[in-house]
């Protein structure tokens, strides 16, 4: 019933490394740059705010497809010389994800109680060490759920990388859809593959979430 | 720093590839349109199921939102184009395939689908927001329990939940983006085709982005107006 499936194992699973690569890659820099972006959305100072409201406004209203269509299309403009597809794709990851993580950053940050900022202060450390040691550790422990969601959404998007020609998971399935003609055990598997791990995600995330309900 | 690139933002307009992002737009609308109508239809019969008396309707309807929510939507509808004929048979197969502008629909079928599960996710809230005594008082003025959602709580869970709609309904047009896989000639798909006929990608896909965000703000407007007008006494709105 799966013989194309199985046939074509080693170049599947192949993609799939590369897969769990870029998803890898770019929940690292998505979640830094979010870092970044969640504290300039809370920033007092008006040309770090503005445009970092503008950054977040802009990419959450276009589709992801066309963010990394765009870089694919910029970076050889920029670095002068035609660009692998994964670097490409990693950037216009790193780039998408870190206004979805930076929004909820934020949620995050403004969640942390102002009194327990001014302690920070007036205990003598920097705002730097203050965002470091207070500020970012609760913003994270309280976002937790949040978080796991959006890179279990992260890790579903890398599909997308297909358009331009990545042979991640998706994009071999269908080279070898193109060869075999069995796409429903195809498809099937990577349906089944996806959604096994999505719903295991699903579940810490729900962990969490029945955590955090209890409070700590 | 010098770039090697000279712009030709003339792609945009000049014949015919203004035409070509004319009509990817129109089908972007239309995607968006018609799959949002089957995920309204569809998210709020599954999220009313979901909060049914009875145990199997529930599981059948948390069961579509986990399989729906937990595949990515390009595999999704790869699988829907490609598979989806197959599973009729070998005659059926043939028929199927031999429509014309098979991946039109089976894109917006597949939108409609995948949106539907998360409408319906928001659906199931907005019931968890309305109050308990809300369907008591509803049953104690003599309604049946279908009367009940259909006259009391459905309406009533449909504007708390108007944000959060306006939200997907954005989503639907940036999703639509992904049937450019199976070949629909919408915006992100024409702004690609430009690219391969003149080398000016850059352009193009900036133009598809002012595109995609003159719809997005259509569509805050558009709710804006909605939710005013349907505003619920006594509970405080957004201005």
């Amino acid at each position: 019933m799966f013989d194309a499936v199985w046939r074509n194992l080693p170049y599947l699973l192949g993609g799939y490394w590369v897969t769990v690569k870029l998803t890898f890659f770019a929940l690292i820099g998505g979640i830094a740059l979010g870092v970044l972006v969640g504290l300039g959305r809370i920033s007092k100072k008006k040309w770090i705010y503005y445009p970092v409201t503008f950054y977040v406004n802009l990419i959450r209203n276009i589709p992801l497809i066309l963010v990394i269509f765009w870089f694919y299309f910029v970076m050889p403009i920029i670095v002068g010389r035609p660009m692998d597809p994964f670097p490409s794709a990693v950037i216009s990851f790193i780039v998408f994800e870190a206004t979805y993580f930076g929004e909820i950053l934020r949620a995050g940050f403004q969640s942390v109680s102002r009194d327990l900022i001014q302690a920070g202060y007036s205990t003598g450390l920097t705002y730097w060490q203050t965002t470091r040691y207070l500020l970012v550790p609760i913003a994270f422990r309280r976002m937790l759920p949040s978080m796991i969601t959006q890179s279990i959404v992260t890790y579903q998007d890398t599909s997308l990388a297909f358009v331009i020609g990545l042979p991640e998971l998706v994009r071999r399935t269908a080279i070898v859809d193109g060869l075999e003609v069995r796409s429903i055990q195809l498809f099937g598997f990577v349906a089944v593959v996806f959604f096994i791990t999505c719903y295991l995600g699903s579940i810490v995330s729900r962990r969490f979430e029945v955590q955090r309900e209890r409070g700590f | 720093m010098r770039l090697a690139y000279n712009f030709d933002w003339g792609v945009l307009w000049r014949a015919p590839y203004g035409v070509w992002l004319l009509q990817g737009i129109w089908l972007t609308i239309q995607l968006g349109l018609i799959a949002w109508i089957i995920a309204l239809v569809l998210g709020v019969t599954i999220g009313t199921m979901r909060i049914s008396p009875w145990p199997w309707v529930r599981r059948i309807g948390t069961a579509y939102v986990e399989v729906f929510r937990n595949i990515p939507f390009l595999v999704q509808l790869f699988f829907w184009y490609f598979a989806g004929p197959m599973i009729f048979g070998q005659a059926m197969m043939f028929k199927i395939n031999a429509i014309s502008g098979l991946n039109y629909y089976v894109a917006i079928i597949g939108l409609g689908l995948y949106t539907a599960s998360r409408v319906a996710e928001h659906v199931r809230a907005g019931f968890a927001s309305i109050a308990r005594d809300q369907f008591q008082a509803a049953l104690s003025t003599g309604l049946t329990e279908i009367q009940m959602y259909r006259f009391v709580i459905i309406p009533y869970a449909l504007r708390i939940i108007i944000p959060p709609l306006t939200t997907e309904f954005l989503t639907i047009f940036k999703n639509s983006s992904v049937a450019m896989t199976i070949g629909v000639a919408e915006t992100t798909f024409m702004s690609y085709k430009i690219d391969s006929e003149t080398f000016h990608g850059l352009e193009a896909t900036t133009g598809a982005m002012a595109v995609y965000l003159a719809i997005g703000l259509g569509v805050v407007k558009l709710m804006g107006m909605i939710e005013s007008r349907f505003r619920i006494a006594g509970l405080v709105g957004r201005k």
